[in-house]
């Protein structure tokens, strides 16, 4: 340590010279470009990514320009392009998988959060956000082999009770836009689950005290006071689900059927933008069939972007954690 | 009792009693994967899975010996290039972020977390694949890479942010410089949670298979250096899943088991370490 004091001495410059040396000799000057770099990497990546998908998608852009995004033709061979089946398959599937994993999701946090002991619930939240590890090839997997043929057996009874909508109507073959839903139900309740569990933990015990002492009984405190209070970071949790659900590929490539049509039904096969991608972007030979394929990539991209933005938003602050 | 009141008393027992099913839902999802994986996957697997290359159709056996080692090669480069760029990224935010603009570095890292991973294979695969014009396993790497930033990036802040000031101002006190307090104390502080962070952070991507169908690609053989395709765990467990082999499949489950294995052994061991030091599990 003298050494170094001694050398600063002798080497002093005047003036503010004095600081921007000794900043630079004892290394802050190099550690702060060195980081700041780095964290500005991550514009840059992002920057270059939006870049490129751009520049890339330019021919069909400029050939169909928005209609690209309203027609319902997907005809590689003759050269045209409509990317409404995909938006569809992949709206519809999220959707059904928002129906089914938000009150399962959150009923299994308010059962977590306000009625579990700590130790079963921390327990049992372990085994929950492990099931969010889980690659998402495995439940395509799990869907192609157990799903599938589960969903077949289960049909009738699915008919009997939903039958009479036009949504369960049509001929089961079991891929389609219904088991991709049930796939990603199961993928995002995780998800649901463990950033909601921790909305509902922040909120002050005052709270529910207030509530109780004025009478109210344990599900009416968590229904009217609990929830109202963590109410956005929820609502974050959920659009964190969905942005994961809209951008999910493999579990969906396996399950959804690949049909790049329209149909009403459920039980008919469909596809989703991420599954088209991975599906045919190998095969796409020919600048206007890739092209589309990237433009599919930047909608995609776009989308969750403003899901994601949103869902940030709502969540930061709210937890402990902070953004999730 | 009045009406009332026992109907109140009836919506809270039938509640709660709902919030309880949808736990038991969830957790039973969990436990009837592992089972059904450890039943399927755990029984074909064999010796030759770890050792042999893939047999040709038609031939029974083989092994994923080559995928394993794509798939090692293909986490090595993304470490070299996500841990360097996301734990400095995370000393940048942690110790000299100034407010607006860590915030914008932050917020962006947080959405480019989200964006989804086959966009990011698109990305690579248009930024390498097209360049160089044939797939390759540097390409396979720098989309897990990438992938790999946002989350080193924001364990390692959130590590360093949690040692206590008191240390920085105990280091400085003696007279050590910024950069000297940061690189002495705070990091050897924060090591453990960091390097934790970045095992979880390689797990992650360990189980990606959408950014590596056009990127990496495949491969049935050896894939000597970085310039050529190479076969990967989870494309591997896609390619077989989706034939029509009955042979094939068992091998998908096989492979889904290892990887199954891999990535909860890392996540278990690493949720561990952190409970133990008292911080929330990720």
């Amino acid at each position: 340590m003298s050494a170094f004091t001694t050398t600063d001495f002798r080497a002093r410059p005047p003036g503010r010279a004095l600081a921007f040396w000794t900043r630079l000799r004892r290394g802050d000057e190099v550690a702060y470009t060195v980081t700041l770099t780095c964290a500005l990497s991550i514009l840059a990546i992002t920057a270059l990514l939006v870049f490129e998908l751009y520049t890339n998608s330019a021919e069909t852009r400029h050939k169909f320009g928005w209609s690209f995004l309203s027609t319902s033709v997907w005809d590689p061979v003759a050269g045209e392009f409509g990317a409404l089946p995909f938006i569809y398959g992949t709206v519809v599937t999220s959707a059904l998988a928002l129906l089914i994993g938000i009150p399962l999701g959150v009923g299994a946090a308010i059962f977590l959060a306000e009625l579990a002991p700590a130790k079963i619930s921390n327990a049992l939240t372990f085994l929950i956000e492990l099931l969010a590890a889980v690659p998402s090839v495995i439940y395509g997997l799990l869907g192609i082999f157990v799903l599938v043929p589960m969903l077949r057996s289960a049909e009738p009874a699915i008919r009997a009770v939903l039958g009479w909508t036009p949504l369960f109507s049509g001929p089961f073959y079991g891929v389609s836009l219904f088991s991709a839903g049930v796939v990603l139900t199961i993928m995002i309740v995780p998800f649901i689950i463990s950033i909601s569990r921790e909305v509902i933990l922040a909120v002050p015990n005052e709270q529910r005290e207030g509530a109780l002492a004025l009478g109210a009984t344990r599900w009416e405190t968590t229904w009217n006071v609990v929830i109202p209070f963590a109410r956005k970071g929820i609502m974050g949790s959920i659009f964190l689900a969905l942005a994961r659900s809209l951008g999910e590929t493999m579990a969906v490539t396996m399950v959804v059927g690949n049909d790049p049509k329209i149909h009403a039904s459920l039980f008919a096969p469909g596809y989703s933008i991420a599954a088209v991608i991975a599906n045919e972007f190998t095969e796409a030979t020919g600048g206007l069939y890739q092209s589309a394929l990237i433009e599919l990539g930047l909608v995609l991209f776009g989308l969750t972007m403003v899901i994601n933005g949103v869902a940030r938003l709502l969540v930061l602050g709210t937890t402990r954690k902070g953004a999730a | 009792m009045s009406f009332h009141r026992f109907r109140r008393k009836a919506t809270n027992a039938a509640m709660l009693t709902l919030t309880g099913l949808c736990t038991l839902i969830a957790v039973g999802t969990l436990v009837f994967i592992l089972g059904y994986l450890f039943q399927h996957g755990g029984r074909s697997l064999t010796w030759n899975f770890f050792t042999k290359l893939p047999a040709p159709v038609g031939e029974t056996g083989g092994g994923m010996a080559n995928a394993m080692l794509g798939s090692a090669k293909l986490l090595l480069l993304a470490s070299c290039i996500g841990v360097p760029i996301g734990f400095l990224g995370g000393v940048y935010l942690a110790e000299f972020g100034r407010s607006a603009f860590s915030f914008v570095v932050r917020y962006t890292t947080d959405l480019l977390n989200g964006v989804p991973s086959i966009v990011i294979g698109v990305f690579a695969y248009t930024l390498i694949v097209l360049r160089q014009g044939h797939f390759s396993t540097l390409a396979g790497g720098i989309a897990l890479g990438v992938m790999m930033i946002p989350i080193a990036i924001r364990s390692s802040e959130e590590f360093m942010r949690a040692v206590p000031l008191s240390l920085r101002e105990g280091a400085m006190a003696l007279g050590a410089s910024k950069t000297k307090a940061i690189f002495t104390v705070v990091i050897p502080a924060a090591k453990e949670g960091i390097i934790t962070g970045i095992m979880l952070d390689l797990a992650r991507v360990a189980g990606e298979t959408a950014p590596l169908l056009f990127t990496s690609y495949g491969n049935n053989f050896w894939s000597p250096g970085w310039q050529h395709p190479t076969a990967a765990l989870p494309v591997m467990v896609y390619n077989y899943a989706i034939s029509p082999y009955e042979d094939w499949r068992q091998q998908a489950w096989s492979a889904g088991f290892v990887l199954l294995m891999l990535v909860l052994t890392v996540n278990i061991i690493a949720r561990v370490i952190l409970s133990r030091r008292g911080h929330v599990a990720r």
